[in-house]
C-alpha cells in the first residue's frame, strides 16, 4: 500500500558495520526480495523500516514522509520475525486478534472475528484457532505469523526468512501461497531470504546484499543473465556457475592449459579474465569442440548434472533428463558463447561490447 | 538457540519405555529413592511437627521429661499467647468459679487460676507483620521488575557498574549497620513507624528483586515485545500484557523470597521497633513471661507465623518449582 524508500541508511553495532550507504526504492505493491547470505544486513534493514532500530545515518521513506522519528507502532508495518514470532501463552485466535485490537485501531468484535476467520482460510489454519501456540508445528506456526501479518493491511509486509525453517515441500508450497496472497491483498512486501530459488521465484525485483552493501537490484532476470559480480554470480543458480581464470592472447581468451579457448570480441585486453559458464549453457554433443572426463553424474529426474573434467578446469553441465554418458567416459561439448560472463580478477562485471547478452 | 526456542511444539511427558528402566530393579531403585526423599523430608518436618505438638500441650505436658509424643491436646498455649491475664487470689478464684458468664478462654485461664484482662499484644504485632511484610514485598517486585526491565532491554551507561552498585548493598551483615540505621531512623522520626521497616526492608529486598528479575527478563526473547510494537501497541502496553505474563514465574519466586525475608527479619525489627509497629519475630521471645517459659505459648505463636509464609508459598508452589529451575532448564 506503500512506497518504501531507504535512503544511504548506514548501522553499526559497536564495532560492527551492519549496513553501509543502503538505498532502496520499493514500489507500491511490489514483491521486492532481499537475497544475502547470513549477516549480510537483511534482518537489518528491516528492523529499520519497522522502526525497531535506529539507523546511525540516511533516512527512511513511506510514500512522500519521512518516518525517522515515527515509532514502530505508527509505521503500520507488519512483521513476520525469523524466529520467536508468536505470543506464547495465548491461542492462535488471539495471536490473530492482537494486531486488531491495538489500541490504535479501533475494529469492533465482529470485524475482528471476520477478519481472522478470513486470515485463517487463506492460510488453512481455521481447524487451529483454538490451539494454543506452543502445541503447533514448525509448519503451522510460521503460517499463524504470516497471518497476524495479514489480518490487517498494513502499509508494507516485513518478512525475515519466514520459510527458512519449514521442510522443503511445506517451503514451496508456502511460497506459491504467499505469492499468491501478496498479489491478491495487493501490499507493498519486502521479503527478506538467503535461499536464492526462493528470491528468483517470488521477486517482481530483488536486491542482493552482502557485508552490508547492496551489490546489485533488478529483476530475477537481469540478476540471473547479467550479474554485477562474481558473488551474485555464484550467489544465484544451482548448481552453480562455472567460474575459471582465463588469459588474453590473440584476441581470444584461453584457460590457463589452453583446454579452452572462447572468442574475445568487444573486451579490452587484459592480463587475466575471469569467465562464467552456467552449467545450461554447456551442452554435451558429438558436434563439441571441447573435450572433457565425466567423472560425476547427479540425475535429478528432470535433468542430470554432469561433473566434467578438462585437462585444467572441473566443470558443471546440466543435461536434460537421465544422462547415459558412462562415468570415466570422454564427451565432447558445446558451450554457448552468446551467454558468456565476463569479470575481472576483482569479480566486478565485464560488459562486452558488441557481444550479445 | 533452537534449543531454546520456547514456542518450539511442546513435548508430552512420556513414561520411558526403555528396557533398563521398566525392569524391576529399576523400579525397586525408583521406590528406594522415593523413600529417601520421604525421609529427608521428615526428618526436616521433625522441628516444625514437634512446634506444632507443643503449641497444643498443658503446660506440665510441654516440660514433662522424657517428653511426651502422646498427650491430650488443649488451647492453653493460644490462651495465654494471645491474652493479658493477672493471677487471681483464693477468694476471687471460688468466685470465679461461681460464675457463668465465662467463655471457653475464661475458663481455659481459671484452670491455672488466672483472669483475662484483655487481648495481648501479639495479635496486633502479628498484624503490623502482615503490614510491612506484604507492603515491602509489592514494592520491591515493583520497583524490581521495572528496574530489572530497564537493564534488561535498554542500553544504560554504566549498566554494570550500576547492577554492582545495586548488589553492593548486600555485600555486608546488615545488622553491621544497624546503629546508624538506628539513629538515623531516630532523627527522621522514623523509629517505631510502619513506614521505617517497610522502606528498610523493600531496600534490602530490590537489590535481590533487580538482580533475579533481569536474569528471567534477559530469558525472555525481546522479540515477542518488538512483535507487539509493530503490531501497534507502546512500550508500557508490550510490557503490561506480553512481558509480565511471560515473567509471572520470575515474579512468584521473587516473592516468596523477599516476602519471607521480611517476614521473618528478626534484628531491625528488634531494634527499631517499641510497641507500635513491633513484628512478630521480636514479639515472640517476649512471650516467655515471667513466671517460667510458657513453651506452649511460644509454640502457639510460632505456628501461628508461620501460616502465612506457608500459605504464600502454597499457593506459589507450582511457579516456585519451575522459578528455582528456571535457569536448568532454559538453558539445557
Ligand atoms: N543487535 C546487534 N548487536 C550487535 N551486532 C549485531 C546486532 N544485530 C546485527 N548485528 C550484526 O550486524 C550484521 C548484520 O546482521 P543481520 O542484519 O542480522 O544479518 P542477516 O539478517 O542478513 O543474517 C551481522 O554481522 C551481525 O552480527
Ligand atoms: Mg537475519
Amino acid at each position: 500500500m506503500s512506497r518504501i524508500r531507504l535512503e544511504t541508511i548506514s548501522k553499526t553495532f559497536g564495532e560492527e558495520l551492519a549496513l553501509s550507504k543502503v538505498s532502496l526504492d520499493i514500489q507500491d505493491n511490489e514483491f521486492f526480495v532481499l537475497l544475502g547470505p547470513t549477516g549480510a544486513g537483511k534482518t537489518t534493514t528491516l528492523r529499520v523500516i519497522a522502526g525497531l532500530e535506529k539507523q546511525d545515518a540516511g533516512h527512511v521513506y513511506f510514500d512522500e514522509s519521512l518516518v525517522d522519528s515515527i515509532p514502530p507502532a505508527d509505521r503500520d508495518t507488519a512483521f513476520v520475525f525469523q524466529q520467536y514470532s508468536l505470543y506464547p501463552n495465548m491461542t492462535v485466535y488471539e495471536n490473530l486478534a492482537f494486531p486488531l485490537k491495538s489500541p490504535l485501531r479501533n475494529f469492533d468484535a465482529a470485524d475482528i472475528d471476520r477478519r481472522i476467520k478470513d486470515a485463517a482460510e487463506k492460510l488453512r489454519i481455521t481447524h487451529l484457532l483454538e490451539r494454543k501456540t506452543a502445541r503447533l508445528s514448525g509448519g503451522e506456526m510460521q503460517r499463524v505469523s504470516i497471518g497476524r501479518a495479514i489480518v490487517r493491511k498494513p502499509r508494507v509486509f516485513l518478512m525475515d526468512e519466514p520459510l527458512s525453517n519449514l521442510d522443503a515441500k511445506l517451503r514451496e508450497s508456502l511460497r506459491v501461497e504467499l505469492k499468491h496472497l501478496q498479489k491478491t491483498q495487493e501490499v507493498t512486501t519486502l521479503f527478506v531470504t538467503h535461499d536464492q530459488i526462493e528470491a528468483l521465484t517470488m521477486a517482481d525485483r530483488l536486491a542482493v546484499l552482502n557485508n552490508g552493501k547492496i551489490i546489485q537490484i533488478g529483476s530475477p532476470d537481469d540478476i540471473y543473465d547479467r550479474p554485477a559480480s562474481t558473488f551474485v554470480a555464484q550467489l544465484v543458480g544451482t548448481p552453480r556457475i562455472n567460474l575459471f581464470e582465463t588469459e588474453f592472447a590473440g584476441g581470444k581468451l584461453h584457460s590457463l592449459k589452453n583446454a579452452l579457448e572462447f572468442d574475445a570480441t568487444g573486451l579490452e585486453p587484459a592480463s587475466k579474465t575471469l569467465v562464467g559458464i552456467r552449467p545450461e549453457d554447456i551442452s554435451i554433443s558429438a558436434q563439441g569442440t571441447f573435450h572433457a572426463k565425466v567423472v560425476l553424474k547427479e540425475p535429478l529426474g528432470v535433468e542430470t548434472i554432469v561433473h566434467l573434467q578438462t585437462e585444467d578446469n572441473k566443470l558443471l553441465a546440466i543435461v536434460p533428463g537421465i544422462s547415459h554418458h558412462q562415468i570415466g567416459e570422454t564427451v565432447k561439448f558445446e558451450v554457448n558463447s552468446d551467454r558468456l560472463h565476463f569479470f575481472t580478477t576483482e569479480g566486478e562485471r565485464i560488459e562486452a561490447k558488441g557481444v550479445a547478452a | 538457540m533452537a534449543l531454546r526456542s520456547p514456542s518450539a511444539p511442546k513435548q508430552d511427558v512420556v513414561i520411558s519405555t526403555r528396557v533398563d528402566k521398566v525392569g524391576l530393579r529399576p523400579a525397586l531403585l525408583r521406590n528406594f529413592r522415593a523413600g529417601l526423599a520421604v525421609v529427608a523430608a521428615l526428618i526436616m518436618l521433625l522441628p516444625a511437627v514437634w512446634m506444632s505438638m507443643t503449641a497444643f500441650k498443658s503446660r506440665p505436658d510441654a516440660v514433662s521429661v522424657p517428653p511426651k509424643v502422646f498427650f491430650t491436646p488443649t488451647l492453653e498455649g493460644f490462651v495465654s499467647l494471645l491474652t493479658d491475664r493477672r493471677q487471681l487470689s483464693n477468694t476471687e478464684l471460688e468466685d470465679y468459679k461461681q460464675r457463668t458468664d465465662l467463655n471457653w478462654m475464661d475458663k481455659l485461664a481459671l484452670k491455672r487460676g488466672q483472669a483475662i484482662i484483655g487481648w495481648s499484644e501479639f495479635p496486633k504485632h502479628l498484624r503490623n507483620s502482615i503490614i510491612i511484610s506484604v507492603t515491602s514485598t509489592f514494592l520491591s517486585i515493583f520497583f524490581g521488575v521495572l528496574a530489572a526491565y530497564a537493564f534488561s532491554r535498554f542500553k544504560i551507561p554504566g549498566e554494570s557498574d550500576l547492577l554492582f552498585f545495586i548488589l553492593s548493598t548486600r555485600m555486608l551483615p546488615p545488622v553491621v549497620v544497624t546503629i546508624p540505621i538506628f539513629l538515623m531512623y531516630r532523627a527522621l522520626g522514623l523509629f517505631d513507624t510502619h513506614i521505617g521497616l517497610i522502606l528498610l526492608y523493600t531496600a534490602f529486598n530490590l537489590s535481590f528483586a533487580v538482580w533475579l528479575m533481569k536474569g528471567f527478563i534477559d530469558e525472555i526473547p525481546k522479540e515477542y515485545e518488538e512483535a507487539a510494537l509493530v503490531d501497534g501497541y507502546t512500550r508500557l502496553q508490550a510490557f503490561r500484557k506480553i512481558v509480565l505474563p511471560q515473567a509471572i514465574t520470575g515474579i512468584a519466586a521473587t516473592t516468596v523470597f523477599s516476602f519471607i525475608f521480611a517476614w521473618n527479619e528478626y534484628a531491625f525489627a528488634l531494634m527499631l521497633t517499641s510497641s507500635a509497629a513491633r513484628t512478630a519475630p521480636p514479639s515472640l521471645p517476649s512471650r516467655i513471661g515471667t513466671g517460667g517459659v510458657e513453651w506452649a505459648a511460644i509454640a502457639a505463636g510460632s505456628l501461628l507465623f508461620l501460616i502465612p509464609a506457608i500459605i504464600l508459598t502454597f499457593a506459589l508452589r507450582k511457579h516456585l518449582l519451575r522459578g528455582v529451575t528456571f535457569g536448568a532448564i532454559r538453558k539445557g
